[in-house]
């Protein structure tokens, strides 16, 4: 998702290949029967990959979601077809829609978070003198850079229930009853720590990237701005917003999609607790499948899942193609 | 217009408080680490170590098969990526270069690839490894990794072949080169920084996965590192200081990586819509 929205060079390259070859003659025909099949030779390896090791375990996902498979059928290596039992099943449970509802809400709290907040740090980047953009900078690439399941270790601390220094500092603060507080011992103040740490991760790529976008702005727009008499809201909302607007939106797009699917952060953090309040749709699946040992259903949940995140992927692309006509 | 004293001094204000909010999970995972014992478990939290220790990576490296596990960790991520280059590498000169039927179309197999939802297929994955009898290898995460990291690779990779000018290329041709002569000489080194940037993210992909090892390899000599550091807190239990001297161990390659390859990193990034 590039943010140069008018590239100039929108016209596909002319092939390399058509260059001074004399028609006629054996050779030249076996040459251009050989330039004709190079491309798709070139990309059988990786179409090949992909097909089978991205597109086998779908089907196969598609193939246990029809069936019972739990314990025993598993080790017995039985295959019990049941229709769409399982769909159905999943569909009329109360459970499953609670689950639902719970990933829509939590996606949506987070992705406005991490919107809101990059937008405003990426524009302040745009503001600052040098040193304190470096500063600001490197603490955001720092962030960027620390692997999932080591952010996760390193809030599990930071929110320990003792010695932990959240819980501490809540405590000199004078919220004494937070001293020993036990975080994931409810649902909202484990989805507090989750979205903390989702947002936390998530912020610096998306502020980054927005003022990096806000850089290739022509100053000669915001010259013009300022002439009419325009002060700093209203160039932002004339020169600045219409700029980013759709970097803003491919990105709230994919945001969602990964926040959506954010596993390892909720896994790691809650493990579901507690009482499974803090499961999500892929964390539902992956109990249910894995941990429950209620595989065919687990896969009918991931089915499900992976439904609502190709309706997301398919306008998330549509977007992208929109502005970028030369992408393909 | 001269801004105010107040409007100069909140920007910078703010900026300060949002580097020290940001960085301060990262400090306090070093803080942790390099600090004795009795000044973590403290009344009071000790916020700059007066004297620094290394006992607590003695502990996390010693603990059972971290070395195997670094070198699970490595192997599969190294050759992951590698394999994912090489693959690429011909696919993405196929894209950028040439004029083919149904280019768009591979194109778009690549975007819908890329965004794919892993996460959510372990299970199938689960049952296909089994039944191919794999469980507890490090091949099919290594194939795995590979498909997964593949698409943005080509993505990425195409940008930066389309920048080469092709006149480069094409006079290399003119002066006797062969089409794979001249991919070799002219583009392949115009490109070493655009695969630095690429590998780095297939390698912090591949080096952070984890619902998938953690259910096809459940055998400990089996594992890769971010299940050790998952389960390290079971085993250790309030050992923080050992926790985040496992959690250091982890982090430090990519942080590495990440600082120096940051700045070409960036642009490439944008361009291929990833997180790390």
């Amino acid at each position: 998702m590039s943010v140069q929205t008018e590239r100039a060079d929108a016209a596909p390259e002319t092939a390399v290949h058509k260059s001074g070859e004399p028609p006629g003659g054996l050779d030249a025909k076996r040459q251009r029967i050989r330039d004709n099949f190079l491309p798709y030779v070139l990309l059988l390896p990786a179409l090949a990959v992909t097909l089978v090791f991205l597109g086998w375990p779908m089907v196969k996902n598609g193939d246990l979601s029809l069936q019972n498979i739990n314990r025993r059928q598993l080790i017995l290596r039985l295959t019990e077809y049941t229709g769409f039992d399982n769909f159905e099943e999943a569909l009329k449970s109360e459970q499953f829609w609670r689950v639902v509802g719970r990933s829509i809400v939590f996606t949506g709290v987070n992705v406005i978070l991490i919107m809101v907040i990059s937008t405003l740090i990426g524009l302040l980047l745009a503001r600052l003198g040098k040193t304190m953009r470096v500063t600001l900078q490197l603490a955001l690439v720092l962030t960027w850079a620390m692997p999932i399941i080591a952010a996760t270790t390193v809030y599990q601390w930071l929110f320990a229930q003792r010695f932990g220094v959240v819980n501490w500092t809540l405590d000199k603060l004078g919220w004494h009853s937070m001293a020993d507080y036990n975080w994931i011992g409810s649902q909202f103040s484990a989805f507090f720590v989750i979205t903390l740490l989702i947002v936390w991760q998530s912020v610096p790529f998306v502020a980054l990237s927005l003022y990096a976008a806000t850089t290739t702005i022509p100053g000669e727009l915001y010259e013009a701005a300022a002439l009419d008499g325009a002060g700093g809201w209203k160039s932002f909302t004339a020169v600045t917003f219409p700029f980013i607007k759709p970097f803003l939106f491919a990105t709230t797009f994919l945001e969602v999609i990964w926040v959506f699917k954010a596993l390892p952060q909720i896994y790691a953090i809650s493990g579901g607790a507690p009482d499974r309040l803090t499961e999500t749709l892929p964390i539902y699946a992956f109990v249910e499948g894995v941990g429950n040992q209620h595989f065919g259903m687990g896969a009918a949940i991931s089915m499900l899942t992976i439904l609502v995140l190709l309706t997301l992927t398919s306008y998330y692309l549509r977007i992208v193609l929109k502005q970028e006509r030369d992408e393909l | 217009m001269k801004r105010s004293r107040l409007g100069r001094i909140w920007p910078n204000a703010t900026a300060i408080v949002l580097a020290i909010g940001f960085v301060f999970p990262v400090y306090w995972m070093f803080n942790t680490a390099l600090k004795p014992t009795g000044d973590i478990l403290t009344e009071d939290p000790v916020w700059f170590p007066s004297h620094l220790t290394f006992e607590h990576f003695d502990t996390a490296i010693n603990a059972p098969n971290f070395w195997t596990l670094v070198r699970n960790s490595l192997t599969v991520t190294i050759v992951a990526v590698a394999l994912s280059l090489l693959i690429a590498l011909s696919a993405s000169f196929a894209i950028a270069r040439m004029r083919f039927k149904g280019r768009r179309g591979v194109i778009l197999v690549f975007m819908i690839a890329q965004m794919a939802p892993w996460e959510v297929m372990v299970i199938a994955i689960y049952m296909l490894v089994r039944d191919a009898d794999m469980l507890n290898s490090l091949v099919p995460l290594t194939i795995f990794y590979m498909v997964m990291v593949l698409p943005l690779t080509i993505l990425t990779l195409r940008n930066y072949i389309a920048a080469v000018p092709k006149e480069l290329e094409e006079s290399a041709m003119v002066d006797g080169c062969s089409r794979v002569q001249a991919f070799r000489k002219v583009i392949f080194p115009l490109l070493a920084p655009g695969l630095m940037a690429t590998s780095l993210f297939g390698f912090i992909t591949a080096w952070n996965e984890f619902p998938m090892v953690l259910i096809l390899n459940k055998e400990d000599h089996a594992q890769t590192l971010p299940v050790w550091l998952y389960s390290f807190q079971t085993n250790f239990g309030n050992d923080w200081g050992a926790t985040m001297a496992a959690s250091t161990l982890f982090a430090l390659p990519i942080l590495i990586l990440f600082l120096f390859l940051q700045r070409r990193a960036v642009g490439g990034l944008t361009s291929g819509a990833v997180k790390g």
